[in-house]
């Protein structure tokens, strides 16, 4: 009798224990890559799934390296009218640079996606305004910003990858504003990609990467000392952000943090400086040129509330801890590292160009390199 | 006699007349429904069903309990345009959120946190209006009010969390909104914002208690379902006349683990295991932003939390760092 109900209650066991294991499962079938990323027992590991790496592997693949074209010969700007930010390239350079574009940018249109067919010089088209703008964000970046893109860089394909718009931009969110007398829900409470399908504030990017809003919500001392310096709702808001980050570069909270004192740089890893430099980053572009072609965009082009599309992290990443795991993509393009001569006049309208641009641009061009 | 194993859910079913239970005065009218019988709850439990006792405080506290769900539904369903099929799909993600901080404890706009208030009051109602109830029934049986301060164990961490530690901090954004994911949100955000609830001495007191009250309710259930062959779960006759169901379940415990508890005992621990688990735990928040703003430096200043070797070149705080260009 004895082993008889033993066997029945293994019978009944056995299989409610296996359908458990098989709905867990569900969620992302094993086996799950561990990598250990600070000292032992402090939980710093990184997840990897095999599958979504191998789908951001492929996402990630660097481009063909175009030839390298000879800088001597005439510029490019004595050949040709109407060009204000690579007129120092040789005619080469210019011409190479100009079939990377049509392949990073536009490869199904070609040239004619932002040249007016009769003539090239012409900026009728505002793909070529909007095009010229990003030139000189590129160049921004590449100069100034080594901070975050160290001597990696960025050109055109970091973000857009044949693609005539990123796949990964952001608009302002609509309905954050109470609305009628029900229904608000302070701009969170909704299955939002932006920040891993949490219920989190959706749009970190208004607040964070265009706006300037507090990012740090720990107080530095153990105890209070005057006002709060922070609600619990600005730490859903920083939360929001810091899920957008953790799922545009396929990393945990761990790459940066030790989440034992998320605020601690002492604890934190060398990525969290990089990172903190990537805030500053996607802030400055959002606001020193994305935001100032305005008015250049159609209405087709625009967000909800009528913005123009922005950057945020996963722009450039897309799923990678550096984008195209950072493959020397630079190599050859001498045009979208050196801003040279022309480049203070470059601007479309200077007059909406805040002081600070210039003011950047200046101290980049006096900068070595 | 061979040994059957015939718990945890019996096989047998007794049938009888329904039970009418004694007599509690003028109290009587209160009681509803006719009582029925079920066999399949016969199986978990008693096979009888009802009749309830509603009375006065039960229909207010249901009342206010309807009010605060249907402010609370509305809100979440009105949030996504009154469309069903995604007031079915994202429900777990919606939320009626509490006011923003700029409000304080001022009374905000209805549709700016307004209606977390009125919500928030019925639920209090209902809840403490329960309390009552619970608490009245027990006394009219005659029986101790132990089941209604083990709730209003529950009902004090639940006014910690949503009245009382929002006045001290004077703002009600500072309480938790109400929703499924949402609430989970907050409290990790809470735990971020307060630099890690871990290090909190009384929410590791909790967690204690929690844990501890699932391992004694593991094992005193356990301990009676094993002897339950000798009639162990036959509670009443064990405190008369101790069987060999109590001797064997004692003395089980004194060979395994040298110590036991006693009928009485166990259900003292548990008790009081169960109770303390919110009682630390709303002190524990209670002390949060109030008394301790960051509980990772108060644990390093305490010398609780320990301190590992570095394994990354240190990187100081880049927003200190004087003149340098980003």
């Amino acid at each position: 009798m004895t082993s008889l109900s033993v066997s029945s209650v293994f019978l009944r066991i056995v299989p409610a224990g296996l359908a458990a294991a098989l709905l867990l499962t569900g969620c992302e079938p094993p086996p799950v890559k561990t990598v250990q990323h600070g000292y032992r027992g402090t939980a710093m590991v990184q997840v990897y799934h095999p599958a979504t790496l191998e789908a951001d592997a492929a996402k990630n693949a660097p481009p063909e390296i175009s030839p390298t074209a000879s800088p001597d010969g005439p510029k490019a700007g004595a050949i040709y009218q109407n060009v204000k930010v690579l007129g120092d390239l040789s005619v080469g350079q210019f011409a190479g640079l100009m079939v990377d574009i049509t392949n990073w940018v536009a490869p199904a249109q070609g040239c004619t996606y932002c040249h007016a067919g009769g003539n090239f010089a012409e900026d009728t088209l505002y793909t070529k305004v909007v095009a010229r703008k990003m030139l000189q964000m590129t160049q921004h970046i590449n100069n100034d910003w080594k901070s975050h893109v160290q001597n990696v860089g960025v050109t055109c394909y970091t973000c857009h990858r044949g693609n005539n718009v990123p796949a990964n931009i952001w608009f302002r969110s609509a309905d954050t504003a109470p609305r009628g007398m029900v229904g608000w829900k302070d701009g969170q409470d909704a299955p939002s990609q932006q920040v891993a399908y949490a219920s989190l504030p959706n749009d970190p990017f208004s607040r964070y990467l265009e706006g300037a809003e507090e990012i740090r919500v720990n107080s530095v001392t153990a105890l209070p000392e005057g006002p709060a310096n922070a609600s619990i709702k600005s730490a859903e808001g920083t939360y929001g952000l810091m899920m957008h980050m953790s799922s545009s570069l396929g990393v945990n909270c761990t790459y940066c943090h030790n989440t034992r004192g998320f605020a601690s740089w002492e604890l934190s890893t060398p990525q969290r400086n990089v990172a903190w430099y990537g805030i500053r980053m996607a802030r400055d572009l959002n606001n020193q040129y994305l935001d100032t072609l305005a008015g250049v965009y159609p209405d087709y082009r625009l967000g909800a509330t009528g913005d123009v599309p922005k950057l945020n992290c996963a722009t450039c990443h897309q799923g990678a801890f550096k984008p195209l795991y950072g493959a020397d993509i630079l190599q050859g393009h001498p045009g979208l590292v050196a801003p040279k001569a022309m480049d203070v006049s470059a601007p479309a309208d200077p007059a909406v160009i805040p002081a600070a641009t210039v003011s950047d641009a200046a101290t980049a061009k006096d900068a070595p390199g | 006699m061979p040994f059957e194993y015939q718990n945890l859910f019996t096989t047998v079913v007794a049938t009888s007349p329904p039970e009418t239970s004694i007599s509690v005065g003028r109290d009587d009218a209160e009681r509803e429904g006719k009582p029925l019988h079920f066999r399949l709850l016969g199986k978990i439990g008693d096979a009888q069903l009802g009749p309830i006792y509603l009375g006065w405080f039960g229909v207010a506290s249901l009342l206010c309990g309807f009010i605060c769900i249907e402010i609370i539904g509305l809100n979440m369903w009105a949030s996504v345009n009154w469309d069903p099929v995604q007031f079915v799909r994202q429900l777990f993600w919606l939320a009626l959120e509490p006011p923003p901080a700029k409000y304080g404890l001022s009374i905000p706009p209805l549709n700016e946190g307004g209606w977390w208030r009125i919500a928030g009051f019925f639920l209090t109602a209902a809840v403490l209006l329960w309390w009552v109830r619970m608490y009245r029934r027990a006394r009219a049986l005659k029986m101790g009010t132990h089941v209604a301060w083990a709730f209003a164990a529950a009902i004090w961490l639940m006014l910690v969390l949503g009245l009382i530690r929002p006045i001290l901090m004077g703002s009600f954004s500072e309480a938790v909104p109400f929703g499924i994911f949402p609430h989970l949100d907050w409290t990790a955000a809470f735990s971020i914002r307060y630099g890690n609830l871990f290090y909190n001495p009384f929410h590791m007191l909790s967690i204690v208690f929690l844990y501890g009250s699932t391992l004694l309710f593991a094992m005193h259930g356990a301990t009676i379902l094993a002897v339950s062959r000798f009639g162990g779960e036959r509670e009443i006759e064990q405190i008369v006349d101790r069987g060999t169901a109590s001797e064997r379940a004692a003395l089980f415990w004194r060979w395994t683990m040298g110590f036991n508890a006693t009928m009485e005992s166990i259900h003292k621990w548990a008790w009081w295991f169960a109770v303390l688990c919110p009682l630390t735990g709303g002190i524990g928040i209670l002390l949060t932003g109030t008394v301790v703003d960051n509980w990772y430096l108060w644990a390093v200043k305490h010398h609780i939390a320990p301190i590992y070797p570095a394994v990354f070149p240190y990187t100081p705080d880049p927003a200190l760092l004087q003149g340098v260009k980003p």
